[in-house]
């Protein structure tokens, strides 16, 4: 796909704004947590402190400095890759955190993976039939899907597979997987929860986007030429939905951040938001400021990539 | 050359409203089965918010059961919960704080997204953009993670569950409101208005505002939605309603020990969520339409 | 000779929002000849495109086709599967759309889309498709035949996309052509083009032809007999020249008396030495960023300059992107003007409607093209007219209502209308009720933005001699704005000719048949005439028509 100077100088400008939005960001969640009530330094050296010691180690800590300057500090040691110690047990946080960080994209992906292929068909499918008995059923269940709370699914589904069927473990102790099959029923579970939340999601918008392109006059002339409806799908429907599909899944995704904090909660699954709902348990400031960071940066990765591939996507561009 | 002759006289235009009379319905709308169902329930769970303390069958803190994880029984309705008290009181007084923390919270959202949404369409400009990117920037920040952080740093009390809440959900209905308003700002009665000299209150007031009440009401019913689940999750989190009150996210988070039992005590607080969230969406899905008699 | 077409009793029904099911196509029979075009004229709803769709057993969403036969080249379409019908459509059947920009697909190239008729049906390979789609291209007088096939459509004018889609109508060889409109969106000038390209390709290759359309004029130029529609019926049928000459219809006269270019009685000047009601100097405006000598980038009017006097009539008339809107926004105060004087009343006006007088405004009017977007939706009549009333001049409570039903007479309206919604009205109706409002406020000069444009021609001649009422009764100006020369010269006094911004003419009462300026003279040349024989006989400096072309 060749970008000539107009796709490029919109793709350019969305970056930056995409910058900016970061920079509010970071803000609001600096200021955010230092909004948290209690004395940091009294916590964590202990009711028992004397006033000295606590003015001491305010000032190691740099915690009376201007807040312009404390956030400067943070964002300079983010990017060094410094992200602070743990009030809770003295670790550097990224090390608590790259090991979770990885164990939540397992997960994320593993529900991609799963989510994209089921989504696309069905969305496409009930599309092409749509006002059929299939099409409604599709509709009914989506939206079902989509207008419960993440827990009522999760419990829905251990319910169901662990209560009644007693196919897989309610809780999941990921760090000891040991073999193939120990590993399906661990991550069984979760991955069937957040696939059904994200793949309702996507069936709506696919679903959506497919029919816009299905109900323009262009269809309707490829129809009076005698185009077969699988020919009129394929060749002159799905091209101009591709950009709306893929800017429909990155959405979607963006929607895993959100049931992935429920999920690791009640699955007990070792991933980066169980690490940061406790964090927030504990007050433990640096490691919510750094676990909400990631999850603020890759969201809005997430956003801005759909909104480039709909800049991308429109044919008048060319 | 042939010729079909016409009965009828020759009519300079045709007059729709003439066919509209001879088919009119009650009141003009066309009534669906499923929009009443949804709203009914909708209107049950809102009378049950208002009278919850005169309908419960048994005081909300006290344990009636010794057993706990009670099943359904004809004493208790709805079973027992994890310490042997009566979950359908529990339930019924749940609703009170679900149903009225999300409302609260909704129309504040609502009311705000749509002044200023019509503002930013109206006088553009700066205006325009600066209120753009700032709640442009709000809404990239996860909506759980900012109730997340928020509620850990402020506290979960009522008023700043609701406040959290709206604020969280304000860039939404700011945008919906905004889009809504410029496009009928572009259009030409706007133009008349202007040049007849009718200043900027006027036309927010008179010509703008009838016309997007319609689409505004079905995204309030949309965040409503949104404001539910999220305080049910943050509840379900332990950051939202607080003990000893209890919303039915919090229901489930003190119940969800009876989950390998199938307790009814786990199960039914979810279902509830489900029948208010599913009930608003099956209304907005089919809110009565004026018939308008269009022939192809 | 066999008939290729052969229509009988033919009953098409719709189903409405509420559900109701009514005829829209009421025992239609017509018959098509080989080698005969034949058109399909009538007014909006009158259901010719639906009849003309059912040639290929085609109907729109909400409609079916409940009865009657439709054989065409002996196959009944009504009663064929949807696989015959699919297999008819392209090869012996084919369409020509009315928008030819929206049938195309932004994704595809050209070339690919000419062709894949043929691809479909597998007529001929791919490069034998592409070189035929090159001969067609030729034929129809397409620029760059060669290489047009590699571009996409957005990168294409209008004219040349109607054109295109002829070619990919055509490329399969069909027996019969349905041409939907196709010149309606289209300027006069690029229309003669168009047109002259159809109408050699088919008579070319004897193709049959359908040709739907509401401008009898056009109609008169391409088709060898003429069908008169009106709500699903047919009310006249004959050959072009005999219809023309002498219709027996009611409702056919009616429609070409609609037609006749209705010359003003021309009006002695009497008004030497009379002050102008408005007067324009040198007007400039646009959009665009300022530049360095203060005037915008792109100048949709350059140094316009004008006059209109008390109860006269002043025309302007142009092609698309001549700037006559601007014109009218910039006179009106919506778009401020960047240089230039605009007296009105013998007060100089501010640019911006803000930097004006309450009566200043009161007295200007603006009337828009779209009634749908001129009245609120939201509002009822009443307070659509009431609101102006108020405004203008306080009235409220019973002189506000009866003031209101006497402007409801004024433009013959029912009273019971007051109650009524916008959605609820016809098309004229909501215009009149758009002029209506501008009557409310007491003015002088009525601004008249193509007001008729969107309105059948019926419909149109009605709203021209309203305001022609209106004008003796009231002793009001109007400023008429329009593409369309036979409504302009219906009712104005003055016409003014506009090309690419500049004031290109303006043409005295007496000398309205006789233009001078050559873009005039091409402009006027270009109105199709209610004659068969007039696109034949027509002659075009083709210099002047290339140094003019709007859209190439």
């Amino acid at each position: 796909m060749r970008l000539n100077a107009r796709a490029f100088s919109l793709v350019v400008n969305r970056l930056l704004i995409a910058l900016v939005t970061l920079t509010i960001v970071l803000v609001a969640v600096f200021l955010a947590t230092t909004l948290l009530p209690g004395d940091t330094a009294t916590m964590l050296l202990g009711q028992a402190a004397t006033p000295e010691a606590v003015a001491g180690l305010r000032q190691a800590m740099h915690l009376d400095d201007p807040a312009a300057l404390r956030f400067l500090r943070w964002v300079f040691g983010l990017l060094h890759g410094d992200l602070g110690t743990s009030y809770a047990n003295n670790l550097p946080i990224a090390q608590l955190i790259s090991g979770r960080f990885v164990n939540s994209m397992k997960l994320a992906g593993l529900t991609s993976l799963l989510a994209v292929p089921i989504a696309l068909t069905l969305g496409i499918t009930s599309a092409m039939l749509r006002g059929s008995v299939y099409d409604r059923c599709v509709t009914v269940i989506t939206i079902g899907v989509i207008s419960v709370p993440e827990f009522m699914i999760a419990t829905s589904a251990v319910l169901l597979f662990a209560v009644y069927l007693k196919w897989l473990p309610a809780l999941s102790f990921a760090n000891e997987v040991h073999s193939f099959s120990g590993m399906l029923r661990v991550y069984a579970m979760p991955v069937i929860t957040l696939t059904f939340g994200v793949s309702a999601q996507m069936i709506r918008m696919t679903r959506a986007a497919v029919i816009e392109t299905l109900d323009t006059p262009y269809v309707e002339m490829a129809l009076l030429k005698g185009a077969s409806r699988r020919r009129i799908v394929l060749r002159h429907a799905l091209p101009n939905a591709l950009g709306p599909i893929v800017n429909a899944m990155a959405l979607s995704l963006s929607y895993l951040l959100g049931g992935v904090i429920i999920v690791e909660t009640i699955f007990n699954y070792p991933g980066i938001a169980k690490l940061m709902v406790d964090a927030v348990a504990t007050r433990d400031l640096p490691l919510i400021q750094s676990c909400a960071m990631i999850f603020c940066v890759g969201y809005l990765v997430l956003i801005t990539m759909a909104d480039i591939v709909s800049i991308l996507s429109n044919p008048r561009l060319r | 050359m042939t010729m079909t002759p016409s009965p009828a006289p020759i009519a300079t235009e045709t007059n729709p409203a003439k066919s509209l009379a001879a088919s009119r319905k009650p009141f003009g709308y066309r009534i669906n089965a499923v929009g009443i169902i949804g709203l009914a329930v909708i209107l049950a769970w809102a009378l049950v918010a208002l009278f919850a303390p005169l309908l419960i069958p048994h005081p909300v803190g006290e344990i009636v059961d010794f057993d706990y994880f009670g099943p359904m029984s004809d004493k208790l309705w709805l079973g027992s919960d994890y310490l042997g008290r009566d979950m359908l009181s529990r339930i019924l007084m749940g609703a009170r704080y679900t149903v009225g923390i999300s409302l609260a919270a909704v129309t504040i959202a609502c009311f705000s997204g749509v002044v200023l949404g019509m503002i930013a369409a109206v006088a553009g400009g700066w205006i325009d953009t600066v209120l753009s990117r700032f709640l442009d920037a709000m809404n990239s920040i996860p909506s759980k993670l900012f109730g997340l952080v928020v509620v850990a740093a402020v506290g979960s009390s009522i008023p700043v569950l609701v406040i959290t809440l709206s604020v969280i959900y304000t860039p939404g209905a700011y945008r919906f409101a905004r889009a809504l308003a410029v496009n009928i700002n572009a259009m030409d009665f706007i133009t008349v208005a202007r040049i007849r000299g009718e200043n900027i209150f006027y036309i927010i007031r008179a010509e703008i505002l009838p016309n997007i009440t319609g689409p505004v009401l079905a995204d309030l019913g949309l965040r409503f939605v949104f404001i539910v689940l999220l305080l049910s999750g943050l509840s379900f989190l332990g950051l939202g309603v607080q003990p000893p009150n209890a919303d039915w996210g919090a229901l489930v988070r003190e119940n969800i020990g009876g989950l390998p039992f199938a307790a009814p005590a786990v199960i039914f607080p979810s279902l509830a969520i489900a029948s208010l969230t599913i009930s608003v969406n099956m209304l907005i899905d089919n809110l009565p339409k004026k018939i308008r008699d269009r022939s192809a | 000779m066999a008939n290729l077409v052969e229509i009988r009793d033919l009953k098409v029904q719709a189903t409405t929002d509420s559900g109701r099911k009514i005829e829209i196509i009421k025992d239609v029979s017509l018959d098509i000849a080989d080698g005969e075009i034949v058109a399909l004229i009538g007014e909006s709803g009158s259901g010719k495109t639906t009849i003309a769709l059912t040639l290929m057993g085609h109907t729109r969403p909400g409609c079916r086709i409940t009865g009657g036969t439709i054989r065409v080249g002996g196959k009944d379409m009504a009663a064929s599967s949807e696989k015959e019908r699919a297999r008819i459509r392209g090869t012996e059947v084919a369409y020509v759309p009315q928008s030819a920009a929206a049938a195309f697909n932004p994704a595809i190239k050209i070339m690919d889309q000419v062709i894949e008729i043929t691809q479909i049906h597998g007529l001929m390979t791919k490069d034998a498709a592409q070189v035929r789609a090159v001969e067609l291209f030729k034929a129809l007088s397409l620029p760059n035949p060669e290489t047009i096939g590699s571009r996409y459509p957005h990168q294409v004018s209008g004219g040349q996309l109607q054109r295109l889609s002829a070619a990919m109508a055509l490329i399969g060889g069909p027996k019969l052509v349905i041409f939907d409109e196709p010149t309606t969106a289209l300027d006069v000038t690029t229309q003669i083009e168009v047109l002259r390209a159809f109408k050699s390709v088919m008579r070319k290759d004897g193709i049959s032809g359908v040709y739907v359309s509401h401008d009898l004029a056009v109609v008169a130029q391409i088709a060898d007999r003429i069908v008169v529609l009106k709500g699903g019926e047919v009310q006249e049928t004959g050959t072009t020249e005999a219809l023309l000459a002498d219709a027996q219809h009611p409702y056919t006269r009616e429609l070409l008396s609609a037609f006749e270019p209705k010359q003003r009685a021309a009006r002695t000047q009497d008004r030497e030495g009379v002050k102008p009601l408005l007067e324009i100097e040198d007007l400039v405006a646009g959009y665009g960023e300022r530049q360095a000598d203060g005037l915008p980038l792109v100048k949709a009017v350059q140094s316009v300059s004008l006059m209109v006097h008390n109860g006269r009539n002043l025309g302007i008339i142009g092609e698309s992107g001549c700037g006559k809107s601007t014109l009218a926004r910039s006179i009106a105060g919506i778009l401020p003007s960047a240089a230039g004087h605009i007296i009105f009343n013998g007060r100089e006006l501010g640019r911006h409607a803000r930097e004006r007088s309450r009566d200043q405004l009161r007295e200007m009017q603006i009337v828009f093209q779209s009634a749908d977007t001129a009245l609120n939706p939201a509002k009822s009549i009443e307070d659509i007219l009431g609101r102006p009333l108020t405004f203008y001049h306080g009235m409220k409570g019973k002189a506000r209502d009866a003031r209101i039903d006497q402007l409801l007479d004024m433009v013959h309206l029912p009273k019971g209308l007051r109650h009524r919604r916008p959605s609820e009205l016809s098309g004229g109706q909501k215009q009149r009720i758009n002029f209506a409002r501008a009557l409310a406020a007491e003015p002088k000069l009525i601004l008249c933005d193509e007001i008729t444009s969107a309105l059948d021609t019926v419909v149109a001649a009605a709203i021209i001699d309203l305001l022609k009422e209106l004008q003796r009764e009231l002793g009001l100006s109007y400023i008429f704005i329009s593409h369309d020369l036979s409504v302009v010269e219906a009712i104005c006094d003055e016409v003014v000719v506009m090309y690419r911004g500049e004031k290109v003419e303006q043409i005295a009462p007496q000398s309205l048949s006789r233009p001078q300026h050559p873009y005039s003279k091409l402009l006027f040349s270009s109105v199709p005439k209610l004659d068969p024989t007039w696109l034949d006989g027509l002659v075009q400096d083709p210099e002047l028509v290339k140094a003019y072309q709007v859209a190439p």
